[in-house]
């Protein structure tokens, strides 16, 4: 498992790299939105290879890593979130501006996050079915906000 | 001397106006070919989930059961103008009620209205007419079961001389075929075929066209420019994409990539309507994805 972990780890380090090189000499809160979205991609990263059955199932391991997201996902990001910051304004940014314009569509986005994430960490430990299941519920808030307020890469 | 050449002018210009006439004309099924078909709602929803209609015909951004309600107004941009996507929902005046099961089929395999106009290829019947004309009468059987949307729709913003639908009959005189592009040896590539590149008309997006607006089937699923103007759509092909069977199941059911990006744009859209589908019908779009040429 720790293997796996260090496996991780240099993934998202060269992910993490990347992304600071896209935005080095950036706004700032820019590159800290990027930075928190490592960390949802790191931890989604172990729950994801277990669902798909590329590493063992692990309980403990996968309870972890749903509590890490679902302690990302109550984390307040109000002050990265700055208008103004929208794709084509701000280097690194893919950020739709309606964000801003459509700020209660926003809101209620970020808050099915944060329910999608508390619902998968209830859920992770229970079993590699229960994961899976969990990881949809997850994914389908993630792709929900990023179909309304994700622009398309350039 | 002119006299002779005027009147072979006429003659040809009546021979050429004959065969656009002909060339141009609305086909439609054979009537005995449908009649006797009837639908079952039930098998009707797995179609329009793997169809996808929803993602195009109901509002923009919206999830879950909201979806269902397909009032139209996406509007898609390309390179002869924005198409945008008319209510097809229930309703007699504003949406496709009115009409029987030879309408709807007529319209899903062939591209043509029940007044006997070319629809415009944004409507993909460029990959639906590989569907089965039993599961067109199952799709139309499970649509009358969803809610009606009073919502007129609104009209394409294309210019002339794009905007003459006749013409588009010499387009599918061209470009229509009902020929599989690939090969499909077991019943699993079989059914990943048919979700492909029938029901699913991944291609629409995932492969490049010629100047004219048709699929380049030479560069099948090898990515294109976004038709937004804006980004690209990947090529999903085994060299192009480099993800094994689990990660693309596992993206067509969560929307997570290996890289735990997660899907977005229109793509969103694909996997909310992949994740319904049974699991062995995401096995076998993988399989299909993974026996493409490099």
């Amino acid at each position: 498992m720790r293997q796996s972990i260090l496996a991780f780890a240099s993934v998202s380090l060269i992910t993490t790299t990347v992304a600071f090189a896209g935005g080095h000499g950036g706004n700032p809160a820019v590159n800290a939105r990027n930075a928190h979205m490592s960390l949802y991609g790191f931890n989604l990263g172990i729950l994801g290879d277990m669902a798909k059955g590329t590493t063992e199932y692990d309980s403990a391991l996968a309870t972890e890593a749903a509590n890490n997201l679902a302690a990302l996902a109550a984390f307040d990001q109000t002050a990265y979130w700055i208008e103004g910051t929208e794709q084509d304004a701000a280097l690194g940014s893919r950020a739709k501006a309606e964000i801003w314009s459509d700020a209660a569509g926003w809101e209620e986005q970020m808050k099915a996050m944060e329910d999608g994430a508390a619902s998968l960490a209830a859920v992770a430990g229970n079993g590699l079915e229960a994961l899976q299941g969990g990881m949809r519920v997850a994914g389908s808030a993630c792709g929900s906000c990023h179909k309304a307020f994700r622009g398309p890469r350039n | 001397m002119w006299g002779k050449l005027f009147r072979w002018g006429v003659f040809l210009g009546l021979i050429g106006a004959a065969c656009y006439w002909v060339v141009t004309r609305p086909t439609t099924l054979d009537l005995e070919q449908i009649a006797a078909l009837a639908g079952d709602a039930e098998a009707g929803q797995i179609v329009f989930i793997a169809a996808g209609c929803a993602s195009c015909h109901a509002r923009e951004s919206i999830s879950g059961d909201e979806k269902l309600v397909l009032a139209g107004g996406q509007r898609f941009p390309s390179d002869f103008g924005t198409f945008v996507a008319p209510n097809i929902s229930m309703d007699p005046d504003h949406g496709i009620g009115s009409w029987n099961q030879s309408d709807f089929l007529n319209a899903v395999v062939k591209g043509v209205s029940p007044t006997g106009k070319h629809y415009f290829p944004a409507f993909p019947y460029t990959s639906y007419n590989k569907m089965t004309l039993q599961d067109g009468a199952h799709l139309w059987a499970y649509m009358q079961t969803l809610s009606k949307s009073g919502a007129p729709s609104q009209p394409h913003e294309i210019a002339f001389p794009f905007s003459i639908r006749r013409n588009l009959g010499g387009w599918k005189f061209l470009f229509l075929s009902q020929d599989w592009v690939a090969a499909a040896p077991t019943p699993t590539l079989e059914r990943g075929r048919y979700l492909v590149e029938a029901l699913g008309h991944c291609a629409e997006c995932h492969t490049p066209r010629n100047a004219l607006g048709a699929l380049d089937t030479a560069r099948w699923m090898q990515g294109a420019p976004d038709p937004s103007g804006k980004g690209r759509v990947p090529g999903i092909t085994p060299a192009i994409l480099g993800w094994v069977e689990a990660d693309i199941i596992e993206y067509l059911f969560s929307g997570f990539t290996p890289e735990f990006d997660t899907a977005g744009g229109h793509m969103a859209n694909v996997i909310e309507n992949t994740a319904q589908l049974p699991k062995e019908d995401r096995e076998a779009i993988a399989a299909y994805l993974l026996a493409l040429p490099n």
